[in-house]
């Protein structure tokens, strides 16, 4: 033992005056915050090591400087004849560089979830204030604003260009708002998604395979399937191909509810909005995911404080 | 006044029952919970922490009721459990802070705690390196110090001499008993070892397959079940010193008990200590060792100790 290899100290370890605590002890509300705001921090790697910085960084510039180079390129395009042209569409963005948002779930969620779950910390929690609804809510909310952070980055980094190049301003914030409000439903889809594979993968590596699996698995299989749908059924039809896959299901939704064109995700997939029927089924779908994914995070963590 | 009292507690799993209609009333101070692996210890405590919910029965820790005030009740008790509970990449100055902030300390306020509560437990320069390189002992000070981060009014410590060598062990239960006598902090402490609870505890509860078998303040128990353990030698060089030992304590109305090189004689007044040495040294013998005997409490309790395989298993977890 450490202690006992420096002659002296031993003797003279606990003989320190102990203090009671008479200051202020914090509410629940708070503890809460407290966890939310590690949780967040740590999906930056903020308050760890080096090395565990140099990925969520990496991501958060493998996303961010796409919207600048457009930005750039932006300036060199004269306005077309009906006005300046946004080179892309805030809401196509996340689409095309899906896979970060994805990498970043997979790396992270299981760094917030699975360390507790693996080196059994989480009995030191439980038998806190704190209970395991708390502690599943700050969690999945740390994630869920750090993946908002990334997927939200680059959107405000074309928006801004886009103000400097003088585009109309309201034009430009509606567009802006819509595609936010639309990655609300890609956040949350992916963020209990994502936790709950973690929460289920107590080794680390497991998590973040399965998580990337799930991801990019499903996206395939749902952009095959919309190929399928939208060459040998109709173009409307394709849209219920993206029930598959969180993505398509968000790339559906926005274009159901703000009238955008879906993302060529499939050169023959074509650019239709999804008719009323799958539109409303695509945001159930979202929603239904959000709920059975936190649904069985509870159940998975009620079995977690009880054992 | 006690601090927990419990009334007809039980809990039953699919398979097992891990406690059958438990009351008891646990006093102020440093309270030893015995019992062997499978008793119900760690099963009552989850319990008692609100962690897990009674089929019947209630109880009160710290006036609160566990039913209707959990929370209250993990506000007011810190909780070091049996199994290791440490992130390797985390430092003990980190980690410890982290959960001090979960106990609801303000930053500054659990900063200050932090570094008090790890010096008290014994931990200085290592407290800022990864506690994956830790010895079994800082891991233990180490959750001996989350325990009392936020200033607890009692603690509950499961099996903390677990895997700690003697030194390590004995270093543990002073700091333990210092918790109630220097902190001021009351103490249910959980072992299978009755004999360094004796040493530690101010009441002794004993529980076996979920029941009550005693509960004694522990100079009553020790009065008891105490037996010292002795080593004689020849200095002659004689190969019966054990026997001949044997034989003179015998005559002296003691009823030592030889098993190998040792012998067991149990304590039957404060004179027996006195008449051991004098008896020994009568003999011309030289006594190497003189202590007290670390029981299993299975060979006090020799009839629960049969129990031992159908009692709940609710710990090992």
């Amino acid at each position: 033992m450490a202690t006992t290899t420096e002659p002296g100290k031993t003797g003279a370890i606990h003989n320190i005056g102990y203090r009671r605590y008479d200051g202020p002890r914090l509410g629940r509300r708070d503890i809460f915050l407290a966890l939310y705001g590690q949780t967040l921090k740590g999906t930056f790697g903020i308050g760890r090591g080096l090395g565990a910085k140099i990925f969520p960084w990496l991501l958060f510039g493998s996303t961010v400087l796409p919207a600048f180079i457009l930005v750039a390129v932006q300036t060199q395009i004269p306005p077309g004849p009906e006005g300046p042209q946004l080179l892309v569409e805030f809401g196509a963005y996340t689409v095309m560089v899906q896979a970060v948002p994805s990498l970043f779930l997979a790396s992270q969620a299981p760094q917030a979830v699975s360390r507790d779950l693996r080196f059994h910390t989480l009995p030191l929690y439980f038998s806190r204030p704190l209970s395991y609804v708390d502690y599943v809510r700050a969690r999945v909310a740390g994630i869920a604003t750090g993946l908002g952070i990334l997927v939200a980055a680059p959107l405000l980094v074309m928006y801004i260009g886009a103000l400097l190049l003088e585009f109309p301003i309201g034009d430009m914030t509606l567009k802006l708002l819509a595609a936010l409000v639309s990655l609300v439903f890609l956040v949350a889809m992916f963020t209990m998604i994502g936790t709950l594979i973690a929460s289920v993968t107590p080794r680390r590596g497991l998590g973040v395979a399965a998580i990337i699996a799930v991801l990019s698995g499903s996206y395939m299989a749902a952009t095959f399937l919309q190929a399928l749908l939208g060459s040998f059924v109709s173009e409307p039809a394709s849209a219920w191909g993206g029930l598959l896959s969180p993505i398509t299901i968000y790339d559906g939704i926005q274009a159901f509810l703000f009238g955008w064109s879906p993302v060529d995700a499939a050169p023959s997939t074509p650019a239709v909005a999804p008719g009323a029927a799958a539109g409303l089924t695509l945001l159930a779908a979202a929603v239904a995911i959000t709920a059975l994914c936190y649904r069985l995070l509870l159940l998975r963590y009620r079995k977690v404080s009880r054992s | 006044m006690s601090t927990i009292s419990i009334q007809g507690l039980t809990k039953r799993y699919p398979r097992v029952t891990a406690l059958e209609g438990l009351s008891v009333e646990v006093p102020e101070g440093v309270c030893g919970l015995v019992g062997a692996n499978g008793a119900g210890k760690s099963t009552l405590i989850k319990i008692l922490l609100g962690l897990t919910p009674a089929t019947s029965g209630t109880a009160t820790v710290l006036g609160d009721d566990i039913h209707t005030a959990a929370t209250a009740i993990r506000r007011n008790i810190g909780y070091m459990p049996e199994h290791d509970c440490l992130p390797p990449d985390a430092s003990a100055a980190e980690f410890v802070m982290h959960l001090a902030r979960m106990s609801g300390l303000p930053v500054d306020a659990a900063r200050q705690r932090t570094a008090d509560t790890l010096r008290h437990v014994g931990m200085y320069e290592e407290r800022y390196r990864p506690m994956g390189g830790y010895s079994t002992g800082m891991k233990q000070r180490v959750k001996l110090a989350q325990a009392l981060v936020h200033d607890p009014r009692m603690v509950f410590l499961d099996e903390p001499t677990n895997g700690l060598d003697p030194t390590g062990r004995d270093e543990m239960l002073d700091l333990i008993r210092k918790v109630h006598t220097r902190f001021g902090i009351s103490v249910l402490v959980t072992s299978h070892l009755l004999g360094e609870l004796e040493r530690t505890s101010d009441h002794v509860v004993v529980i076996d397959g979920g029941r009550l078998l005693r509960s004694e303040s522990t100079g009553n128990l020790t009065s008891q079940t105490h037996t010292l353990v002795l080593e004689v030698l020849d200095p002659a060089g004689g190969t019966d010193a054990t026997e001949t030992a044997r034989k003179a304590l015998a005559e002296r109305d003691l009823s030592p008990r030889a098993s190998g090189d040792l012998l067991y004689v149990p304590v039957t007044g404060p004179d027996t200590f006195d008449l051991i040495r004098d008896t020994v040294s009568a003999q011309g013998l030289g006594l190497v060792r003189l202590q007290r005997d670390r029981h299993r409490i299975a060979e006090i309790f020799g009839e629960p100790a049969a129990r031992e395989g159908s009692a709940g298993d609710g710990d090992d977890h």
